[in-house]
């Protein structure tokens, strides 16, 4: 198996704090890694560095063999890595169907000055990913009028047009309402196994990282406390103790 | 509905009027011209971002329709409008290569930096540019006819509302498009705009190279109606001028540009008949009321109107539509 990302020995602080000190960590073709730890532990860093948000002082990513160090985020997503965030990153103003086709505009490089934006020929596919995330009742609605979790998803649903082969996602259902979070989970995960999509999704809720990881990295302190499957690192004391217990 | 019926129905009031009555056309001829640096205002704001310098362009056109005329025995007005808009998309390039790495009062004071610039340039350069005394124009030929003034005021008329529409039929279809749409999202969010694999500066750049166009043709325009282009095309008030008719147009709409520059010269030459110099005054006073009433500017009072009559659908106002510029809610992008 070959990694498709491949992090090596990051290191990097902030005044003091210890983001990240010796992490290494691969993440391989069709995985659905999922991290989790204490809050503050070094994980939304850990997105950052692998989508050249961040410059590490020390270590390595590749993304399929190829040095990422120094790329921007813009040249890595054109790469293939999408990230859907923490906070949702959304074009406020705009509908939710606006912030859609201008990621599948981008996606397809679709830059005619004079073609109307909503007609453009991906807009099925785009409406296809909304309601896949559950998001097509909400369409027409400006995003900031959208409940938080409603913006996640949305959030979700952008880096989903870019059609990437890697899909970074920072607490994808946090906010979102209990009774729907699996439903909707099961329909995501399915289509990106379905399309061959890798993704690494940073977790707090241990039924969701069971349900639907392969793998588990376990964060602490800017530290790698463990990785394996779910099944041997959630009954691991230790990370009992630390993550799950508190 | 702005588009689709006022738009042909002021083109056909338009080219009916000078037919009809006399006496209105040298005073529309420069509305006309004046409304396409507005436009161009109004396309930055859609990228939330206000330009203090666009003057620069204006009278980049100016200036360089004036020197080909002089140069070229005859001088054709064709040709001068084109290098005119060469010129200023080159400035524009060169300007706005800088520019657009800034935002906000960043962005408004570089631009006014670099008009400034540009002005005393002007100014200086007598043995080129005829220093504060300005460029004096001859009257240019029109597709290799000479004209009489009349003659020649009544083509300009029609050239230059020809101009005009077709701007800002292609700026709204270019604001109605995928790269369109992305400059609005420069208002909310760059950080998502990069994370889609994009360049808001490339794009906040492509825009302002069309901004610079515009404001170039507009320069042009308005020096060969008055067969003069002076330093004062580039002073920093001439640029607060675009704003401020951008503002009380209405900057969420490209029809904005025509209805602000349309009752702004009303304004000022109306005043100027009944209360001299204080015409500024009149003008003040009206800002104050648009800003303070109808935050979304003359053409925002129309939809509003139309929206009290109830009839048909409510198009959706673009983005600012329903705000003053300056107060947007800004939710920039954070990283976490
Ligand atoms: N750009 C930054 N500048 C300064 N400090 C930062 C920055 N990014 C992260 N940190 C700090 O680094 C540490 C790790 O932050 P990070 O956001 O990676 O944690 P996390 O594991 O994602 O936590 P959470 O579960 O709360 O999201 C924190 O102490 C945070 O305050
Ligand atoms: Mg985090």
């Amino acid at each position: 198996m070959t990694a498709l990302i491949s992090a090596k020995d990051l290191a990097i602080s902030f005044g003091g704090v210890i983001a990240a000190e010796g992490v290494s960590l691969d993440v391989f073709e069709d995985d659905h890694l999922a991290i989790i730890g204490p809050n503050g532990a070094g994980k939304t860093t850990f997105l950052n560095i692998c989508t050249g948000y961040l410059k590490p002082s020390a270590g390595s990513v590749t993304f399929q063999g190829r040095s990422i160090l120094g790329s921007s985020p813009r040249a890595i997503t054109r790469m293939g890595i999408a990230r859907a965030f923490q906070i949702p990153q959304l074009f406020t103003e705009q509908t939710v169907l606006e912030n859609m086709l201008i990621a599948a505009a981008s996606q397809a490089r679709r830059f005619a000055p004079f073609t109307p934006l909503m007609q453009i020929p991906e807009r099925k596919e785009a409406e296809h990913i909304l309601e896949l995330v559950g998001c097509d009742d909400v369409s027409d609605r400006p995003a900031s009028e959208l409940p938080e979790g409603k913006r996640k998803l949305v959030d979700i649903a952008l880096a989903l047009a870019l059609k990437p082969k890697v899909l970074l996602m920072d607490e994808p259902t946090s906010g979102v309402a209990s009774s729907e979070k699996f439903d909707i989970m099961d329909t995501l995960i399915g289509a990106l196994r379905e399309q061959q999509v890798t993704s690494v999704f940073v977790e707090h809720d241990m039924e969701m990282v069971s349900r639907y990881a392969n793998r588990v990295a376990v964060w602490n302190a800017g530290h790698i406390q463990s990785q394996g499957t779910p099944e041997d690192v959630l009954q691991d004391p230790e990370v009992v103790r630390t993550v799950i217990g508190v | 509905m702005l588009m689709r019926i006022v738009l042909p129905v002021v083109v056909l009031v338009a080219i009916v009027l000078p037919l009809a009555t006399s006496g209105w056309d040298a005073f529309l001829t420069l509305v006309w011209a004046k409304a396409l640096p507005v436009l161009g205002i109004i396309l930055l704001l859609q990228a939330g971002q206000v330009s203090f310098g666009h003057a620069m362009f204006f009278a980049t056109g100016a200036y360089t329709a004036g020197f080909v005329i002089r140069a070229i025995p005859g001088g054709e007005i064709v040709i001068a409008l084109a290098a005119a808009i060469g010129a200023s998309v080159v400035a524009g390039l060169l300007v706005g290569v800088f520019v657009v790495r800034y935002r906000y009062i960043f962005f408004a004071m570089f631009n006014l930096a670099f008009s400034m610039v540009f002005y005393s340039l002007l100014e200086k350069f007598i043995h080129i540019t005829g220093g504060s005394d300005g460029l004096s124009i001859p009257r240019p030929e029109i597709l290799g006819q000479a004209m009489e003034r009349s003659e020649y005021e009544f083509v300009l008329y029609y050239l230059a509302l020809a101009l005009l529409v077709i701007c800002l039929y292609g700026v709204h279809r270019f604001l109605d498009s995928p790269l369109g749409h992305t400059l609005k999202a420069i208002k909310t969010n760059e950080t998502r705009i990069e994370y889609l694999g994009l360049s808001p500066r490339r794009v906040l750049l492509i825009a302002y190279i069309i901004s610079a166009f515009l404001a170039g043709l507009g320069g042009a325009l308005v020096a060969v109606f008055q067969g003069i282009a002076t330093p004062e095309y580039a002073y920093w008030v001439r640029s607060g001028e675009f704003v401020f008719v951008a503002i009380l147009g209405g900057t969420g709409n490209v029809f904005g540009a025509l209805a602000g520059s349309f009752v702004y010269e009303y304004i000022r030459v109306t005043a100027t008949a009944y209360v001299g110099d204080t015409w500024q005054l009149t003008l003040g006073l009206v800002l104050l009321v648009i800003i303070l009433f109808a935050p979304s500017g003359l053409v925002g009072v129309l939809n509003d109107i139309r929206g009290y009559l109830g009839k048909g659908r409510r198009e959706p106002t673009p983005s600012g539509g329903k705000q003053p510029s300056g107060k947007t809610e800004k939710q920039r992008g954070e990283e976490q």
